[in-house]
C-alpha cells in the first residue's frame, strides 16, 4: 500500500464484546461469520480485515446500510474507537502510536468532523461551535474569531456567529457542522453521514455545495453514506461494505459496470449505466465507418449521442492511430434498450 | 398457639442487638475523627446563621426581592416578598433564619459531596453499580430512622442536624447528576472528543452544561428534602421552625404549633420557587436537540 496517502487501514478488526480476542482469532481463521461470532462469543464484528487508502485531495466514499461497520471504520481514523486489530495511519503516522496529547492536536488540527445529526453544542454560539478546535489548542481569542467568520462565510452563513444552533434550520445548522470541520484547516475531513438526516431538496444543495468547496479546498475527504446515488455523485472513489466487510472498492464507474459481487450487482442494478457507459463497452468491433467522426475509446455515452443528435450516422472509434471499432444508431439504441430493461 | 402455624414465637433474629453492638463498635473507633469532621461543619453553620439572623428583616426583604428579580422577574421578586413578610408577621422571623442556616449549609455540603459523587456514577458503570443499592436503601429509610445513629456518632445540636439532614437530603442530587450526565446526546461528547476536547475538558465544557437543568431539577429536590429534615431534625434539639411545631405538640400549645407550620410552609415555597427559578434561568439552551 502506498504509504504516501493521507490515510491508510490495512487489515482493519473491530470486534466488539468482551471476548474479542478469541472471536478475532476465529474469525481470522474462517471459523466464524458474524452470527456465528455473536452466538459463540457474544461478540458483534464491527469491521471485518477492511483495507483502503485514501489519495491526496480524493473523496472517498465508504457505502453500506445501516449495521454494516461504516461508522466504525471512519471512527478509526481519529481514534474514536481503536483497533481491535490492524494498522491505521493518518499522514504517515500510526494513530494508535499517538499519546494522548499527540492525538487531541491530530483530531484538532488534522482532521474535521462532520456528524450526522450535526452534534452542534446548543449552548455555544456558532462562532463558538465552529472555532472549538482551536479553542483547545489554546489559539488566541481573535484568531479564532476570524477563523470562525472565515469558515462561516465559505458555508454562506457570514454574520450568523453570534446566534446559538436552536435559532438554525436543519440545512443551515450541518452547514455549521461543515464550517466546524473546515475551521481549523484540517487535511483530512471525516464525514459521518452528513446529508442523510435533511430534506432531499436541502440535501441536493448541501452536496452540490460540499463538492464544489470539495473541489477549491482540495481536502481528503472519507465520506460515510447508505446512499449509492449520493456515493456515486460525491466519491472519485466508492467502497461498499456488508456486514463489516468491503465487499468492493472502485471508482463510480467501475461499480456500476463491472459489480465484484452478487451483493453490489442487487445494489446498483436500479442505477442507470448510461451515464457511466463509454464507446469501447458498446463499439462494433473491426471495420471502419469512413469518413465518420473519430472518437477516443473512453468517449462517454452523451458525448456519442451529441454527435448523433449533430447528423451523424456513424462513429469511428480510434485509440491514436489504431482502428477499434464503430458505433453506429443500431449500438445506441441497443444500449438504451438493455439499460432501460435493467432498471 | 401452634408453633408450625406461629414459628416467629420460638425462633427470632436478635436483630436488634446486634445493630446496636454494631453500632457500639461504630461508635468506639468512629467516634474521635466524626467529631473532627463535625468542627468545620459547625464553624460554617455558625457563620451562616449568624449572618442570617444578624440582618435586619427589612434589609433581608430588599435583598430577597432583588435576587429574585434577577433570577426571573417581579413574579418571583413577589413571591419572596409574600412569603417573607408572611414569615415575619407571624412571628417567625428568627426561626425561620435558623432553619434555612441549616438548610443552606446542609446544601453546601450536599453539593460538596453529591456532585462528584454523581460524576463519578456517571463515568464509571461499576462505581455506579455499587452506590444505587446504597442510594436506594438511603431513599427508602424513614427520615427519623436516621436521627438515632447521628446521635450516637456525633451527639445533638444543630451541627449533628445539618449532617442528618445532607444524609437524608444528598440522593436526588447524585442521581439526577448521573442522570443528567448520561443523558447528554452521544455525539455532542463524541463531536467534543472529535475537535481534540480532553476528558476533563468534555466533562466540565460539554457533559456539565448540557446536564445542567437535571442537575438543578436534582438541586431542588435536595434543597427541598433539606427542609424537610432540618424539621424533623428537632427532635435531636436542632433549634427553628422544627422546634416551634414540636414545642406547641408537646405542650398541646396549638397556636405555637400552627405558626410553626405555617412557617415551614411558606419557607419550603420560598426555596422551591428560588431553586426552580435557578434552574430555568439562561437555560433555554438546555440538554434538548441541536
Amino acid at each position: 500500500m502506498a504509504n504516501e496517502h493521507p490515510v491508510n487501514c490495512c487489515n482493519l478488526w473491530k470486534i466488539f464484546g468482551a471476548r474479542a480476542e478469541q472471536a478475532l482469532e476465529a474469525a481470522k481463521s474462517g471459523e466464524v461469520d458474524k452470527d456465528e461470532a455473536f452466538k459463540r462469543f457474544g461478540c458483534v464484528i464491527g469491521v471485518a480485515d477492511a483495507s483502503f487508502s485514501v489519495a491526496e485531495g480524493e473523496v472517498f466514499c465508504i457505502m453500506g446500510l445501516s449495521g454494516s461497520g461504516k461508522s466504525t471504520i471512519i471512527r478509526h481514523v481519529n481514534r474514536l474507537i481503536e483497533p481491535t486489530a490492524g494498522l491505521i495511519h493518518v499522514e504517515g503516522r500510526d494513530v494508535m502510536g499517538l499519546n494522548p496529547k499527540e492525538l487531541r492536536e491530530l483530531r484538532a488540527r488534522k482532521i474535521g468532523m462532520v456528524f450526522q445529526h450535526m452534534a452542534l453544542w446548543p449552548h455555544k454560539t456558532i462562532s463558538e461551535n465552529v472555532a472549538f478546535g482551536l479553542e483547545v489548542q489554546k489559539t488566541p481569542k481573535e484568531t479564532r474569531r476570524a477563523a470562525a467568520d472565515d469558515a462561516l462565510e465559505r458555508v454562506s452563513l457570514g454574520g450568523w456567529g453570534d446566534r446559538y444552533p436552536d435559532e438554525l434550520s436543519g440545512g443551515m445548522q450541518q452547514r455549521v457542522g461543515l464550517a466546524r470541520a473546515l475551521a481549523a484547516d484540517p487535511d483530512i475531513l471525516l464525514m459521518d453521514e452528513p446529508f442523510s438526516a435533511l430534506d432531499p431538496l436541502i440535501r441536493k444543495d448541501l452536496q452540490d455545495e460540499f463538492l464544489k468547496l470539495s473541489r477549491e479546498m482540495k481536502k481528503t475527504t472519507l465520506f460515510i453514506t447508505h446512499d449509492l446515488d449520493e456515493a456515486m455523485k460525491m466519491g472519485n472513489r466508492i467502497a461498499i461494505m456488508k456486514d463489516g466487510r468491503i465487499v468492493q472498492t472502485g471508482t463510480p464507474e467501475n461499480i456500476v459496470l463491472r459489480p465484484a459481487t452478487e451483493y453490489v450487482s442487487r445494489f446498483v442494478s436500479s442505477i442507470s449505466t448510461l451515464k457511466y457507459i463509454s464507446a469501447v463497452e458498446i463499439m462494433t468491433q473491426g471495420g471502419t465507418a469512413p469518413g465518420a467522426r473519430e472518437f477516443g475509446p473512453s468517449t462517454p455515452l452523451p458525448a456519442l449521442l451529441k454527435a448523433f443528435s449533430e447528423g451523424a450516422e456513424e462513429l469511428t472509434i480510434k485509440d491514436g492511430d489504431r482502428c477499434l471499432g464503430r458505433i453506429g444508431s443500431a449500438e445506441i439504441l441497443e444500449t438504451v434498450k438493455s439499460d432501460l430493461a435493467r432498471v | 398457639m401452634d408453633p408450625l402455624l406461629n414459628p416467629f414465637d420460638y425462633f427470632t433474629l436478635p436483630f436488634g442487638d446486634w445493630s446496636e453492638s454494631a453500632l457500639d463498635w461504630i461508635v468506639d473507633i468512629g467516634r474521635a475523627p466524626l467529631l473532627a469532621a463535625k468542627a468545620p461543619v459547625q464553624v460554617f453553620l455558625n457563620l451562616i446563621q449568624g449572618g442570617l439572623i444578624a440582618v435586619p428583616p427589612l434589609v433581608g426583604l430588599i435583598f430577597i426581592a432583588a435576587v429574585g428579580f434577577f433570577l426571573s422577574g417581579w413574579r418571583l421578586a413577589l413571591i419572596g416578598l409574600v412569603c417573607l413578610c408572611f414569615i415575619g408577621l407571624i412571628g417567625a422571623w428568627e426561626a425561620a433564619m435558623i432553619t434555612l442556616s441549616i438548610v443552606l449549609t446542609s446544601v453546601v455540603l450536599c453539593i460538596l459531596v453529591g456532585l462528584p459523587l454523581g460524576i463519578l456514577a456517571a463515568r464509571s458503570d461499576r462505581f455506579f453499580r455499587i452506590l444505587r443499592p446504597v442510594l436506594d436503601f438511603m431513599q427508602t429509610m424513614p427520615s427519623f430512622v436516621y436521627l438515632v445513629p447521628v446521635v450516637m456518632l456525633f451527639g445533638i445540636g444543630d451541627a449533628p442536624g445539618v449532617i442528618v439532614t445532607c444524609l437524608f437530603a444528598i440522593t436526588p442530587l447524585i442521581r439526577l447528576t448521573n442522570l443528567g450526565i448520561r443523558e447528554v446526546r452521544e455525539d455532542m461528547v463524541e463531536a467534543a472528543y472529535a475537535f481534540g476536547a480532553s476528558e476533563t475538558r468534555v466533562l466540565f465544557g460539554t457533559q456539565l452544561p448540557l446536564a445542567r437543568p437535571t442537575i438543578l431539577a436534582g438541586l431542588n429536590q435536595t434543597v427541598l428534602l433539606s427542609l424537610t429534615m432540618a424539621v424533623v431534625a428537632s427532635m435531636i434539639s436542632v433549634g427553628g421552625l422544627g422546634r416551634m411545631v414540636l414545642e406547641g405538640i408537646g405542650r398541646l400549645d396549638f397556636g405555637s404549633a400552627t405558626v410553626g407550620g405555617l412557617g415551614i410552609v411558606m419557607a419550603a415555597i420560598l426555596v422551591d420557587r428560588y431553586t426552580q427559578a435557578l434552574g430555568a434561568a439562561r437555560s433555554g439552551r438546555g440538554s434538548g436537540g441541536a
